[in-house]
């Protein structure tokens, strides 16, 4: 999925009517899959099939007509707010929750109706569940030791999962005189004891601090990627997801909202919802003006990948940071004005709160680095010229 | 994570029937449920049932109701109950209340020690702490007569009301003092930082901050002690004089008259108030919402010079008291003749000359105490477990939960009762189906199994809520974890539920142990002639005025029941030691 480079616009001016360029042809999605760098899957069996799950509470719906696949070695995230429905769907996938309607299939065999202890699944949950009078060793081989293997190779196996993990020689200690960070691994360790054919982790991440976090996602997706094991992550943190999934399934209130690789789904939410969970976006309200034209106020903007009607009202959305603030061509298109409300230091840069010039007066928030904000003399700003780019908009009509 | 090579995967075979694993669970899930049906609910069947025959079982409706309420001795009974429950109800909860603010809520010295002494009522039974007010208030009671005549005597005619009520108060004043102690601990500092930045007096916060946030303890300590109070047994036959109450009239019909009908039917009138109280209880406390969230501060007291002194004062009383009745049951036990030789000897202990059964009585009580002590604890944690951790049958899990709690709100003296007609009777006649059918339990009547039976099923209810408060700390992933590794529920039972729960689990034991040692309710119309118990040995010596004997043996029970307590601190403090690595987070 790729965009021309936008091609040359007239100058035409600012809030003159822009001539709408070529636009590009757009590779259609169906179920999200496959994206980038995973064309060869198209070729496999899916691992994993849900198909037609609903999941029924009493009277609330948690989940509703969810279909997915996940590819051998596949590392999938599903990813929403709290109550999307995310982990009731991991559970059915589990086996310790029952679906009211559909099929669980795994390794091309229907384990819909089976206990979790017949399925083939390893788990590690948010709480590690670790068996506290346990040392790290006899929780790891806690589940060797049912399948009555001699000691010996149990005693080998454990060690080389706590290489694996990276905990040499902390095989005495019982959980709590483990770190957070090091308990996960355990559970990592424990959950893939027996070679399971999936890997389940239930917001595994979330119970550790911040840096801990940032280096064990890196490091579980490492281990993922060389297991070559299938993985099915619940995560409501978008970051966590974009750094270690090949594909993300984005839920809302019990149905998929959409599935594509992190950059896909990033760069082309398919609504507002998912464009506002994922990162954060911009929203100006407008109408679609011509085909690839809408209106925003008395500001017209060059918006080529718009498949929406004429005279319907729009959101139009706008990433911060793909905005461009510097060496626009005066014959630019979508160059507008805008006046600054506020500015916020991040750090490593800036946030503007900005206003657009013209009768809509619409804010719209910016991001720039440090470096360019000290070209511009942030602090001094009073107003500047800003740039949105036509192949940057999307364009999602209102309800 | 940066090892140098991957393990190689397992080749792990999962296709086994572990299927079996379900069929496990519901089997056990339904023989609890046989158990609590056979042990709870069908007893209460005849019982009340028999209450509308007479004594030739001739079905005569509401006869024996009528008799009872026109019989003026039998309504006086009911109204003496109620005015005892109610009046030890207010004392038990309103000096329970001064002693647990005073040990959690003031700098007061010597909380600790106040705390121990406090509860030390827990460990006398009833009985004995009749037997102990005999000899400080009784015609030849030290206080009486003024320590022997050294000083004025006071007389404060202890057969009747007076006693009853100070024995039951002795009785529910700990258990008050328990429940109102974790209700005023679990409070919120910030609370009283706040009413105190909004320049609210003491007596303004008292009433809108500390007694809103314990109304659901001082409901709860409420029912309980008239529960307590109203249905107790031990201390209105002791020193009850002519005074009547439903217990010792329910004795008097079926021993002294063998009229069983009317003994059921007094039953139900000593059944229904408790199950009310029950049943309210349990209402309002469903109402109950956390008060304390994990961002609570706990309370630190802080001094009050007037205060503490005064709360000191007020404990020490308290405290004294108890102590002093203590001391006045062991003294008395080894007194040669009281009050004319008081020469001190172990005579008392030697139970040769009285009736009762002597060290027969005591060790019978032990092993029937250690038996209950044994299997309740067992049976209770499986079958909290099964409710609390079981997958499936949720049915018959909510309806166990239920059945569980149901034990609580029956007096022992019904319960017994209930046991005699069920498990006495050689036919069981099915009610309006004119059907019967042969009694299989009737085998276990007049054995020791069934008085074993009968103690768990009368002290079931407290084991289960320990056990299921204990089960509901344990992460509740550890089943699903255990099921992804092919590992069946019951290992994962037995190697890190009962580990982690071992505190709770010997709490129970003890439990059990202690309150078979000293009941007396369910199990006087239970026991056979050749199974003798202690405490059913002090209701005789007493009854045979052998009341010297009586403190002796009562003093054994006491010494028992705090030995296994000391015994149980020093195994815990061993335990805790050993397993300190997991225990220590």
């Amino acid at each position: 999925m790729t965009f021309s480079e936008p091609s040359a616009v007239p100058n035409l001016g600012e809030t003159t009517p822009l001539v709408p360029p070529i636009a590009p042809a757009r590779e259609v999605e169906v179920d999200g899959h496959p994206g980038p760098g995973l064309g060869h899957r198209t070729l496999t069996e899916p691992y994993l099939r849900i198909e037609n799950v609903h999941k029924i509470f009493g009277s609330f719906v948690a989940l509703k007509d969810i279909y997915l696949n996940v590819y051998p070695g596949e590392f999938v995230c599903l990813l929403g707010p709290s109550g999307c429905g995310k982990t009731t769907l991991l559970r059915i996938i589990s086996g310790l929750e029952q679906q009211t309607q559909g099929r669980v299939i795994q390794g091309g065999k229907d384990v819909s109706k089976l206990p979790p202890s017949m399925r083939d699944f390893g788990i590690v949950f948010q709480s590690y569940a670790l068996f506290p009078n346990l040392t790290a060793t006899q929780n790891i081989a806690y589940g060797l030791e049912n399948q009555k293997l001699p000691k010996g190779q149990i005693a080998t196996r454990v060690k080389e999962l706590l290489d694996l993990v990276g905990l040499e020689g902390m095989g005495h200690k019982y959980p709590s005189q483990l770190s957070g960070g090091q308990q996960q691994r355990v559970a990592l360790a424990r959950a893939l004891a027996l070679s399971p054919g999936l890997l389940l982790l239930d917001e595994p991440l979330s119970a550790l601090d911040a840096q801990v976090r940032v280096r064990l996602r890196a490091e579980i997706a490492e281990l993922q990627r060389r297991l070559g094991i299938t993985t099915v992550m619940v995560t409501h943190d978008q970051a966590e997801a974009l750094a270690m999934a090949d594909r993300i399934v984005v839920m809302d209130k019990g149905y998929i909202a959409q599935v594509g690789t992190p950059s896909s789904i990033y760069q082309h939410p398919s609504s507002p919802f998912v464009a506002n969970f994922i990162g954060v976006m911009n929203f100006l309200d407008g109408v679609v003006e011509a085909a690839d034209t809408v209106r925003c106020g008395n500001i017209l903007l060059h918006a080529p990948s718009n498949e929406v009607p004429v005279g319907q009202a729009v959101s139009i959305a706008i990433r911060p940071e793909d905005m461009r603030v510097a060496d626009i061509a005066t014959d630019a298109p979508n160059r507008v004005e805008a006046d600054v409300v506020s500015r916020e230091f991040l750090g490593a840069g800036y946030r503007l709160d900005l206003t657009l010039s013209g009768n809509a007066r619409q804010p719209i928030t910016l991001e720039i680095s440090a470096n360019r904000a000290r070209n511009l003399n942030v602090e001094a700003l009073e107003a500047l010229s800003i740039q949105l780019p036509p192949e940057m908009i999307r364009v999602f009509p209102k309800e | 994570m940066t090892p140098t090579s991957s393990p190689r995967p397992l080749r792990i075979d999962r296709t086994r029937a572990i299927d079996a694993e379900a069929w496990i669970m519901r089997f056990f899930l339904t023989l609890g449920a046989l158990w609590l049906l056979v042990g709870v609910v069908l007893p209460l069947i005849p019982m009340v049932g028999r209450s509308f025959r007479d004594n030739s079982g001739a079905w005569v409706g509401l006869a024996n109701y009528w008799q009872y309420l026109t019989t003026p001795s039998l309504v006086q009974s009911f109204i003496n109950s109620l005015t005892v429950a109610l009046t030890t109800t207010l004392l038990a909860c309103g000096l329970g209340f001064i002693y647990a603010y005073a040990l959690t809520r003031t700098a007061m010295p010597g909380k600790q020690v106040f705390r121990t002494l406090g509860l030390l009522s827990l460990y006398i039974p009833p009985l004995a702490v009749a037997i102990g007010l005999i000899f400080l208030f009784g015609n030849q009671g030290l206080m009486t007569t003024g320590l022997f005549g050294s000083l004025p005597g006071w007389n404060i005619n202890l057969y009747g009301f007076n006693g009853i009520v100070i024995g039951e108060f002795l009785y529910c004043f700990p258990q008050a003092v328990i429940i109102l102690m974790t209700a005023l601990n679990l409070t919120d500092a910030r609370l009283y930082e706040a009413a105190e930045v909004l320049g609210a007096s003491t007596v303004k916060t008292f009433f809108t901050v500390t007694l809103p946030s314990v109304k659901y303890g001082l409901v709860s300590a409420i029912f309980v002690c008239f529960i307590l109070a109203f249905t107790d047994f031990g201390v209105p036959k002791v020193v009850g004089g002519n005074f009547n109450v439903l217990a010792t009239d329910i004795y008097k019909q079926v021993i002294g008259q063998q009229n069983f009908a009317m003994g059921a039917t007094i039953s139900v009138f000593l059944l229904l108030p408790s199950v009310l109280a029950f049943g309210i209880d349990r209402i309002v406390q469903r109402r109950q919402t956390a008060l304390v969230s994990a961002k609570s501060v706990p309370l630190q007291p802080k001094p009050n010079p007037a205060l503490d002194r005064a709360m000191f004062a007020f404990c020490a009383l308290v405290a004294g008291f108890a102590i002093a009745v203590f001391a006045t049951i062991i003294l008395a036990s080894l007194v040669r003749v009281w009050p004319y030789d008081l020469s001190l000897s172990l005579k008392n202990y030697d139970f040769g000359g009285v009736g009762g059964g002597g060290y027969r009585a005591y060790w019978n009580s032990i092993r029937m105490s250690l038996y209950t002590a044994i299997f309740g604890t067992v049976i209770v944690f499986i079958g909290a477990y099964l409710v609390e951790k079981g997958r499936g049958l949720a049915w018959l899990r909510s309806a166990k939960y239920v059945l569980s709690t149901i034990p609580l709100a029956l007096p022992g003296l019904v319960l017994g009762l209930s046991y005699v007609f069920f498990f006495n009777n050689p036919i069981w006649r099915i009610p309006f189906t004119g059907m019967a059918i042969y009694n299989p339990f009737k085998g276990l009547y007049g054995t020791m199994a069934l008085l074993v039976i009968v103690n768990i099923i009368h002290f079931y209810t407290v084991c289960f809520l320990t056990a299921t408060t204990a089960l509901k700390q344990i992460d509740p992933e550890f089943e699903a974890v255990s099921a992804s590794m092919a590992v069946p529920f019951y290992k994962t039972f037995w190697r890190v539920t009962v580990p982690l729960s071992l505190p709770a689990i010997l709490e129970i034991g003890i439990y059990f142990f202690v309150n078979a040692m000293v009941t007396i309710s369910a199990i006087i119309f239970l026991y056979p002639a050749n199974l003798p118990l202690a405490a059913v040995a002090i209701v005789n010596m007493d009854d045979a005025g052998d009341i010297s004997a009586a403190a002796a043996m009562s003093t054994l029970i006491v010494a028992t029941s705090l030995g296994v307590r000391l015994l149980y601190s020093w195994l815990t403090r061993g335990m805790r030691a050993r397993s300190e690595a997991w225990l220590s987070r």
